[in-house]
């Protein structure tokens, strides 16, 4: 988890920017985003709509389809480089190193075909084995995600699972080939906590034991708390602060991520008014020519409309966006 | 028999959906087959209450009957079995005056904004529309009346000109906000109101409920499964857990010591920004469906702490003089 000078890390974004030519102009979904993952850890892309977290996730997977283009940057995995690849090499990495999971778990699953099916199908894709093989090594994902009885369960179509179950599978898919890297998008938000927290407490402990490193795309800052080891706070296509759970969460720089942690309902205040951030998230089609979040910032300057702020980087290791970052002593709670 | 300063009581209110054999099974049963109707306990055997400017929560899962029981509460559908109260009358036997003024006075606020509302409509036409049939002001008046709605919920009066797709998500809950304000009303249901909204909107929309409290004393009945949002606005919570009401009482004092496990089970599963890293507790299983809930308590299989008597009976419901109530046979008299 923590980073020693030796290990690698698994991901390697570096300056990466997701572009969609429209008719309307071009919208720039992921502008300059850079972050690591190591080994085992996990990361939580954390941001509203809008805000370029899916993209970033579909532009590791190469999943970009036209109006889109990655314009820049590289995407390096275990040191291999991703960007420029075309399709059929892209298909190697895709399900073997690299999965992703999905909110809907109906967009990774075939309705009219049976789970076995499908799965078979997944292991085949890269392992040259006998059905038999194949077959026995989806029962043994499914036992590993919680699946009771995962021998039956195969021959079962998706519509006779529920939906904490049929997560299940999806991310049971995802681990067949012991990927060193899986993408999550969501995949909890339309359950129930009852469920989720089953999600959770699964991922948490296959991570931990295979050392799959995991970056977690959610808009919940509180999931986050609880599963990951860093976050990085997305606005508008661009990362406004990462850094550690604790550093982020305790001590926010940027005022985006503070006016976040603000507008999280809690214990700490009840029926006070919540902080709220004024204004809603700007379309990337038309972004100031500043910092993005200017308008809606309490601590905005002149400088801030005028031009955007370049990385910094803080004494504890973080790296944020901001002309105005939040001081220590601000932002004692 | 009412208290007084009572809105709104719903006392042993039930609902059941009823599915009937259709032609196709009909004939299949003269053949021998074994088809029956399929009947779903929504809402079993409930009783709430809602006084003037409180905030009370129904909370629980998918499936467990919150929003069926809004939807009574609000007139929408009529209670199976029951009663429903609107300031000490009973709405089944009030005359038709009395009965418009409870289904103006009791106005429902949907999850999805973009279902709820008209997309062919103006937005000011969505929100004039139900006062004016009710002549809740003259003619013309009706602008300013609009207007001022719009400035209300913190919306540019000069939008009521635009249709529901030019506004953004926290914009069209506005819009959904004014539309039940226009026809005065004193409790607005609020079923998963700010549930589909970012985090940075959902505060805005929340502060928006409370300031709207604060000015026109409105009672809410606040339907969700964010048990931080219900933290935050309510005063009173009701647990429910398929179709019955399983815990309920002041949300602090519930929120501080749960009585009920699956209560507990809730609360050790929500989210918090303040648990870092932590290991989850689960609770095993998932939600049995609402057409077999299972004999006893509902929540037996589950439970961490059932005893062979949860399987046997229904748990009744204990009341405190705190006003509090709990339906688990831990605290009426043991699990065995």
């Amino acid at each position: 988890m923590a980073t020693s000078g030796s290990t690698r890390p698994v991901l390697a974004v570096e300056n990466l920017s997701t572009h969609f030519f429209t008719r309307d102009g071009v919208v720039k979904a992921v502008d300059g985003i850079s972050f690591e993952v190591m080994p085992g850890e996990v990361l939580g892309l954390v941001g509203e709509s809008g805000s370029g977290k899916s993209i970033t996730g579909f532009s590791i997977m190469g999943l970009i389809d036209p109006p889109g283009r990655i314009v820049s940057g590289s995407i390096r995995l275990n040191g291999e480089e991703l960007v420029g690849l075309d399709d059929r090499a892209m298909r190697r990495f895709r399900g073997r190193s690299l999965a992703m999971v999905f909110q809907d778990p109906m967009m990774t699953l075939n309705p009219v075909l049976r789970i076995d099916t499908q799965m078979m199908e997944a292991v085949q894709a890269h392992e040259a084995v006998s059905d038999k093989a194949a077959r026995a090594r989806s029962a043994e994902v499914l036992a590993m995600v919680g699946i009771p009885s995962p021998e039956e369960r195969l021959s079962a179509y998706p519509h006779q699972f529920s939906g904490g179950m049929r997560q299940r599978v999806a991310i049971a898919i995802a681990l067949i080939h012991r990927p060193a890297l899986i993408i999550a998008d969501e995949p909890t938000t339309a359950l129930d906590v009852t469920i989720q927290s089953q999600i959770l407490a699964e991922m948490q402990r296959l991570c931990a034991e295979s050392g799959t490193a995991l970056v977690w795309i959610t808009h919940d800052l509180a999931v986050v708390a609880g599963l990951a080891d860093r976050v990085a706070v997305m606005y508008a296509g661009r990362i406004a602060e990462q850094g550690k759970v604790d550093d982020v969460l305790d001590r926010p720089i940027h005022p985006y991520t503070h006016g976040l942690i603000g507008s999280v309902p809690g214990a700490r205040m009840h029926g006070a008014r919540l902080a709220q951030i004024p204004g809603s998230t700007p379309s990337l089609g038309r972004l100031p020519p500043g910092c993005a979040f200017a308008p809606r910032c309490p601590r905005a300057d002149a400088a801030c409309a005028e031009h955007a702020p370049s990385i910094a980087a803080a004494p504890d290791g973080r790296a944020y966006r901001c002309h105005r970052p939040m001081l220590i002593e601000e932002v004692a709670r | 028999m009412i208290a007084s300063g009572e809105l709104l009581r719903v006392a042993h209110v039930s609902k059941r959906f009823v599915k009937s054999v259709d032609l196709a099974g009909r004939i299949a049963n003269k053949l021998g087959a074994d088809n029956r109707e399929t009947v779903v306990h929504a809402v079993d055997n409930v009783d709430l209450s809602v006084a003037p400017g409180e905030v009370v929560a129904l909370v629980g899962e998918s499936g467990c009957g919150k929003s069926t029981l809004g939807r009574v509460i609000a007139g929408i559908h009529d209670p199976t079995e029951g009663e429903v109260f609107w300031r000490g009358d009973n709405i089944a036997t009030m005359d038709r005056a009395a009965r418009q003024a409870f289904t103006l006075g009791a106005q429902m606020i949907f999850q999805d904004p973009m279902s709820s509302l008209n997309p062919r409509i103006r937005a000011g036409e969505i929100v004039g529309e139900a006062p004016r049939v009710h002549g809740l002001f003259d003619a013309k008046d009706e602008d300013d009346y609009v207007a001022g709605l719009f400035r209300q919920v913190g919306l540019d009066p000069d939008y009521r000109r635009r249709f529901p797709h030019q506004f953004s998500g926290g914009q069209r809950a506005r819009i959904g906000i004014a539309r039940a304000l226009a026809v005065k009303p004193d409790l607005l249901v609020c079923d998963e109101s700010v549930a589909a909204l970012d985090v940075s909107i959902q505060a805005q929309v929340l502060n928006l409920f409370m300031d709207l409290r604060e000015q026109l004393g409105l009672a809410y009945v606040f339907i969700s499964h964010d048990l931080g949002v219900v933290r935050h606005i309510s005063d009173r919570i009701f647990v429910m857990y398929l179709g019955r009401v399983i815990e309920s009482g002041p949300s602090e004092a519930i929120f501080a010591a749960p009585r009920h496990p699956y209560t507990q089970a809730l609360l050790d599963n929500v989210p918090r920004l303040d648990a870092r890293k932590r290991s989850f507790t689960t609770v095993k299983g998932e939600i049995p469906s609402p057409l077999h809930p299972p004999s006893g308590c509902h929540f037996h299989p589950r439970c961490p702490v059932a005893g062979p008597r949860c399987a046997r009976e229904v748990p009744v419901r204990t009341e405190t003089p705190d006003g509090r109530m709990a339906a688990c046979h831990l605290v009426s008299g043991g699990v065995t």
